[in-house]
This record gives structure tokens, C-alpha cells and sequence, in this order.
């Protein structure tokens, strides 16, 4: 089995075969930002926050969905790209109405971790203040759209996991929202199996054990990544 | 704002604003006639921010951390209200460690919310002077003239901020009560800090106590003149009539003492309160409904408190409590400047309870929590802030999303009492055509006794300022003075 080389930031490094360029970073102790990205799940490069420079190719491409091919050379922390994540996250901000302050993901948000983390210190856009909905018509758990970055964590992980496909998205550009089953409440969708695998996988407040108060809720997004890979080995069938 | 007047009449208005040394945006105009007499006063607050309307569909369990932010000063007491609010709505038994530790938290809360009000913004009229240099008439100026007491005082508060956060992990904006009890429990060595702290706590606020009952002989002008007048008083009071700070139930009493109202169920505030608008403020004013507007005015806070409550329920505040209620023959105190001795009777009263609830051994106890789901539509939550009762009323739908918020707050109870102290303070000490800078600052020191809180009260956004304007019979501004 032949391994990829390829530079990144300037260093030769080696890639397992088939590896997308985010994992070649990743496996070479190089860091890039990502927010819909999620270990154990299809990358869709909904985010634009991975994006990197790929020498010969004028345009940025996302990291989650490239393959590192042989000599390619890639830059992932010039200007430009610190540049661009910071106005994704401020355009992700101003899209809807995330409250840090009030939200019941404060302090466990990766939204709010990226934005600290890239120098995101203000909103430069007109925030849109969108009205959405709440939906917290499920026994267990409840979404506030107002909070929803459109990563479709949800669903991919209710689709490819649970398989119970009841996340789905509806509408087009600003009118995109989540919905579940054929956009019924959420305590409606006969497909939901209750499972909470969306729950744990939201990087913001967006989807939240119905109950939650300011600051409390606590995603466990490494959870997805223990099932699909004790699944893969088998672990539970020996 | 005045009446149309005769062209040839001398008659304006006098306008202070900011009002300086308060929480919140204010300022105050004077109404003179044509004899430069003070023919009418008044308090205007001038900002608005609408939490009502924005809390609109949130879920309910958000709504403690989404109205504590309301106040930076008693994010305490809307997170309780709020909490309680929330209790009634799952219609759950709290449980009894929970209670003890949101009334160890409100405790906090007051003492050092009042140790702000006295050492940080009334000390230095009290030490200094009403008439000293206003550059320096200011917690910095107390610091130089009276470095003890400056830091006793800023160390009381940080007593006050430090229970607040030994609970709820911060100072300010904890989000730590939820409906159906409290989020994180005591731990023993935070325990032992505070009470490692009470002794000096407690020194510090009854020296306090003692500097207010020698100087209040050289206030005597002030006491008159700064709001003192018959009202209704209103508040909660414990089971047996003791001073009480986050259950029980409402009691209203006149100014000769007489019971008015008493055993009122809190939830039912609004067959006994009212609530009317003036086009001149944002804030609203609230009257006791069976003696109607504005007849009905009445106050709440310390002073209330202190007035209709029959003791204090600890040794050493009691004692105090007593005094307090001799200086009016044991009847309740009239004059509003005696807020400030009333605030700090409770503070002592306040860290003598502290110190009862942390000897507890129920304080650590790790049973803190009840969980239900929504079962009722409606639940008022209402508790004592440091400033007067506080009211939070949600209406939800049956998935707990909030259909409709009510928030009376302490501050708009005081809003009638508030304008006619303003009125009685501008008549006695304003005389001419001119305002000595002196002079206004009384005005504005009977609005500070208050301890008003605009910011919550209004839901104002913004820092503290007040201003005067002085306007004549016809309309025209004759002299304003502005403060930033």
C-alpha cells in the first residue's frame, strides 16, 4: 500500500492512501478549523471553514472533501485563509441569532470555540436577526433553529448511524432550515427513534436535551465516533 | 410636558440630568411658577429595552440565565424570581437544601448590592458632604478621606460577591437557579471561607450601622425634606410577621402602621396591584389597586420592609431593628432618607442569617434538584431583590415555550414615592432662578436613597447618568444642568 507524499506548510509529509487532505494535516500534527466536519460521519464541506491554499489551483478548496494527491502543495494558515475563516464565522454569527450569553450551549460550543480561537473578536455584516421557530414538542429533546449553523450533522449522523434518516434539510440559501420527517414537529416524526445521536453531535445549542438551561448543555460528539468504530471492528459481535 | 401658560408669566423648569450615582439613566425636571416656587417635579426615566417582548418563545428552563442579564448589580434576584417561576410551572417540590442555598445566595446578594448603595454611592453625600466638591464627592474621594471605612465597605460587597460565586461559579449573571431547585451544590471548603469572613463581615456593617445613627442627627434637614411622607409600605413577611426575603407572603401597611393587607398570596398580585403609564417615563408605576392612582402609591425596599415587618428574626438585628422603629416611636419610618438605615439594618441581619444557614449541615447536601416537565400554564415567581419585591410572571404553552412574561420590578413600585420625594426636596431647597450645585445634589441624593435600579426597572440600556431642567409657567427652559 503506497503512501501519499505531499507538502504542507512547506513540509514533506506522508498520507495514508485515499486520505483527504484534512486528515493528511491531521495526521501530521498540522491543525485546521472545522465546524461541520464530525469523526465517525461523510464529509459534505457545508462550512467553508477548512478551506486551504492548494498550489496550481486558484480557487480555495475545502480540506474535508479533497483527497491529497502526490506533490500537491498545500498551505493551510496564510493570511488570506485566516482572512476568510474570519469572515465565515462572522457571516455564521450574523446569519441567525446566536446569544452566547443566554444560550444553553455557552461555554461547550464549537461555534464560540472557533471564533475565539481565529480572532473572530467582532461582526462586521448587519446581523439578519432572522424570526425562527423553537421546537420542543419532543419528549426528550428540543431545536432552536435560531442557534443552527447548517452543518447537517444531524443529518448525516441520523442517516448514516442511527439510520433512521429523520433529519433532513428544506428550502434554499437563506430559507434553508432543518426539519424532521416531511417538516412536522419534531414530537411528531414517527422516524425518530429518540436516540439523542443528534443531540450529541450539534457543535452549537442548535438541538439540546429539553430541560437545558444557560451554559448546561454538554454535547458528547466523540460518542459518534465510538460507534461507528466499534462497529467497524465488530466489537460488540465477536 | 407643562400646562399652556400666560405669555407675560415668569413660570419654567429647571431640568437635572444626568441624575449621577444611581443604576440607570435618569433625569429630573423642576416646574416653577411665576414666583419661582416649585409647582411641580418630576422623575423621568428615559431608556426602554423590552425584555418582555424578547423573551416571547423562548423555552421556559432558559428564562433564569435570559433575565438575570436584565441587572449586572442583582442578577441574583431575577435569577430566583425566575427560578420560582419556573417551580411553579413544573409544579415540583423543591428541594429543602435548595431552598436554603437560594436564600444563602439572596443573602448575598443583598449584602452586597447594599454595601454598593451605602459605601459606594450614599457615603460619600453621608462622610463628605452634600455640599462638597463634586470632583471628588465619590467612592475615590470616601477612599481618601476615609480609607477604613472605604475598604471595610468595598470589602463587604466583595464578602456580598464572593458567596454569590462560591454557588454559582461567578459573581455576576450565575446561572445556577433553575426551575426546580439549583444547579450545583455547596462544597465544605467554600463553606468554611465565608465563614471564615463573617466575623469581619459582620463588624464592618455594624460599625456601619453605628457611623449612620451618629450622623443622622446632622440630617436632620435632609430627613425632612428628602421624601418623607405617608405611603403605603408593601413586602413579604414570614409565617409569624418576621423580616422575610424570599417566601411567605405579601403585607401592606399605612404609614400609622395599621395592617392594610396581609396573608396576600404573591401569585395573585395583580387582583391587589395595578399598573399605570405616564407618556413622560419608561418606567411604569404600580399602585395598590384598592386605593387607586395614584393614590395608592406605595413603597417597597429596606425602608418597607423594615416597616411592616414585627422583628428581624436574629439577636443583633433585631436590636438595630428596634432603634430603627424608635426613631419614629415604634411606629413605621416615613422618610425616605432612612432607606439607607434600613439597608443597613438588613445587612447585618442578612450576615447573621448567612452565618445560621451555613452552620447547617443540609448546606452540603447534594439533593438539589427536581426534574418534571410542564404541569401548569402560568407561574409567578417573586422574591425580595435588595431594591423591593420582585415579580416574574410566565405564561407558557404546554411544551414550556413562554407565551407571555409580566416583570414587576422594585424600582417601578417606588416610581410614585420616588416623584413625590423629588417634588417635597425641590420645593423645600429650590427658592430662586438659580440652582446651587449644592442643592441639586440633595435632590438627586433623594432619588439615590431609593437605590434605584432603572437599568431592571425599565429594562434601560446604558450606563448611569441625571439631569435638571428648570422650565417656566409658559414652557420655556430657563436653566438646565447636565451631568455625564
Amino acid at each position: 500500500m503506497k503512501v501519499t507524499t505531499l507538502k504542507i506548510n512547506g513540509q514533506l509529509v506522508s498520507a495514508s492512501p485515499g486520505a483527504t487532505v484534512l486528515e493528511a494535516a491531521r495526521e501530521n500534527g498540522v491543525e485546521i478549523p472545522t465546524l461541520c466536519e464530525l469523526e465517525g460521519i461523510s464529509n459534505v464541506g457545508a462550512c467553508r471553514l477548512c478551506l486551504v491554499e492548494i498550489a496550481g489551483s486558484p480557487r480555495l478548496q475545502p480540506a474535508c472533501v479533497t483527497e491529497a494527491a502526490e506533490e500537491m502543495e498545500v498551505q493551510t494558515d496564510t493570511e488570506r485563509l485566516k482572512r476568510y475563516r474570519r469572515m465565515t464565522l462572522e457571516l455564521l454569527f450574523a446569519e441567525r441569532n446566536h446569544v452566547c450569553p443566554v444560550c444553553v450551549a455557552n461555554g461547550h460550543c464549537e461555534l464560540q470555540n472557533r471564533a475565539r480561537e481565529n480572532g473572530m473578536d467582532h461582526v462586521r455584516f448587519p446581523y439578519q436577526h432572522p424570526d425562527l421557530p423553537v421546537d420542543i414538542t419532543h419528549d426528550r429533546f428540543g431545536v432552536d433553529h435560531n442557534r443552527c449553523i447548517l452543518c447537517t450533522r444531524c443529518v448525516r449522523v441520523c442517516d448514516e448511524v442511527e439510520g433512521a434518516h429523520t433529519w433532513d434539510l428544506s428550502g434554499r440559501g437563506t430559507q434553508s432550515i432543518v426539519i424532521t420527517d416531511l417538516n412536522q414537529p419534531w414530537g411528531e416524526a414517527d422516524t425518530c427513534t429518540t436516540c439523542g445521536k443528534c443531540v450529541e453531535a450539534c457543535p452549537t445549542g442548535a438541538i439540546f436535551r429539553k430541560g437545558s438551561t444557560v451554559c448546561e448543555m454538554e454535547h458528547r460528539r466523540d460518542r459518534i465516533r465510538f460507534i461507528t468504530d466499534a462497529r467497524k471492528k465488530q466489537e460488540w459481535n465477536p | 410636558m407643562a400646562n399652556p401658560k400666560p405669555e407675560n408669566s415668569k413660570a419654567r423648569t429647571l431640568t437635572i440630568d444626568p441624575v449621577t450615582r444611581l443604576e440607570g439613566h435618569a433625569k429630573i425636571t423642576l416646574h416653577l411658577d411665576d414666583k419661582g416656587r416649585v409647582a411641580d417635579a418630576r422623575f423621568h426615566v428615559t431608556e426602554f429595552r423590552g425584555f418582555e417582548k424578547f423573551c416571547d418563545g423562548r423555552p421556559l428552563w432558559e428564562m433564569p440565565g435570559i433575565t438575570g442579564r436584565i441587572c449586572g448589580i442583582c442578577p441574583v434576584s431575577h435569577l430566583l424570581a425566575s427560578a420560582k417561576a419556573g417551580d411553579e410551572i413544573l409544579a415540583v417540590a423543591v428541594p429543602s437544601a435548595a431552598t436554603k442555598l437560594r436564600r444563602l445566595m439572596n443573602l448575598g446578594q443583598i449584602v452586597q448590592s447594599h454595601a454598593l448603595s451605602f459605601f459606594h454611592l450614599s457615603a460619600p453625600d453621608l462622610l463628605l458632604g452634600m455640599d462638597s466638591e463634586p470632583a471628588s464627592r465619590n467612592v475615590f474621594g470616601l477612599m481618601a478621606a476615609e480609607p477604613e471605612l472605604a475598604r471595610g465597605g468595598i470589602r463587604l460587597r466583595q464578602f456580598g460577591q464572593e458567596i454569590i460565586e462560591s454557588l454559582g461559579g461567578k459573581k455576576i449573571h450565575p446561572c445556577w437557579a433553575v426551575p426546580g431547585g439549583v444547579r450545583g451544590q455547596l462544597v465544605d471548603a467554600k463553606r468554611t471561607a465565608m465563614q471564615d469572613r463573617i466575623p469581619e463581615a459582620l463588624r464592618t456593617a455594624r460599625e456601619a450601622l453605628a457611623l449612620f445613627q451618629k450622623l443622622a442627627s446632622k440630617f436632620e434637614e435632609e430627613a425632612a425634606a428628602l421624601g418623607d411622607f405617608p405611603s403605603l409600605f408593601m413586602g413579604l413577611v414570614g409565617e409569624d410577621g418576621t423580616w422575610e426575603h424570599y417566601d411567605g407572603t405579601l403585607r401592606f401597611v399605612d404609614a400609622t402602621g395599621s395592617l392594610v393587607a396581609d396573608g396576600l398570596d404573591p401569585r395573585d398580585y395583580r387582583s391587589f396591584i395595578g399598573e399605570a403609564t405616564e407618556s413622560w417615563s419608561y418606567l411604569k408605576f404600580p399602585y395598590y389597586r384598592d386605593h387607586g392612582y395614584p393614590d395608592g402609591m406605595y413603597r417597597v425596599g429596606p425602608l418597607a420592609r423594615l416597616n411592616l415587618c414585627e422583628r428581624m428574626g436574629t439577636p443583633l438585628a433585631d436590636e438595630a431593628w428596634q432603634q430603627f422603629r424608635d426613631t419614629a416611636g415604634g411606629k413605621p419610618v416615613t422618610s425616605s432618607f432612612y432607606y439607607h438605615y434600613a439597608r443597613l439594618v438588613e445587612m447585618v441581619g442578612a450576615i447573621e442569617r448567612i452565618e445560621i444557614l451555613l452552620d447547617d449541615p443540609e448546606i452540603l447536601s447534594d439533593q438539589i434538584r427536581s426534574n418534571a416537565g410542564v404541569n401548569r400554564l402560568r407561574g409567578v415567581g417573586v422574591s425580595e431583590a435588595p431594591r423591593g419585591t420582585l415579580f416574574h410572571d410566565y405564561t407558557v404553552d404546554e411544551h414550556g415555550l413562554i407565551e407571555k412574561t409580566n416583570m414587576i420590578i422594585a424600582t417601578g413600585q417606588n416610581n410614585l414615592a420616588m416623584n413625590r420625594t423629588v417634588l417635597q426636596a425641590a420645593q423645600h431647597y429650590i427658592t430662586g432662578n438659580t440652582i446651587p450645585e449644592g442643592l441639586l445634589n440633595r435632590i438627586e441624593a433623594g432619588v439615590r436613597a431609593f437605590d434605584p435600579c432603572l437599568s431592571c426597572s425599565t429594562h434601560a440600556f446604558g450606563q448611569m447618568p441625571l439631569q435638571v431642567a428648570l422650565y417656566g409657567p409658559e414652557g420655556g427652559k430657563l436653566d438646565e444642568r447636565t451631568r455625564d
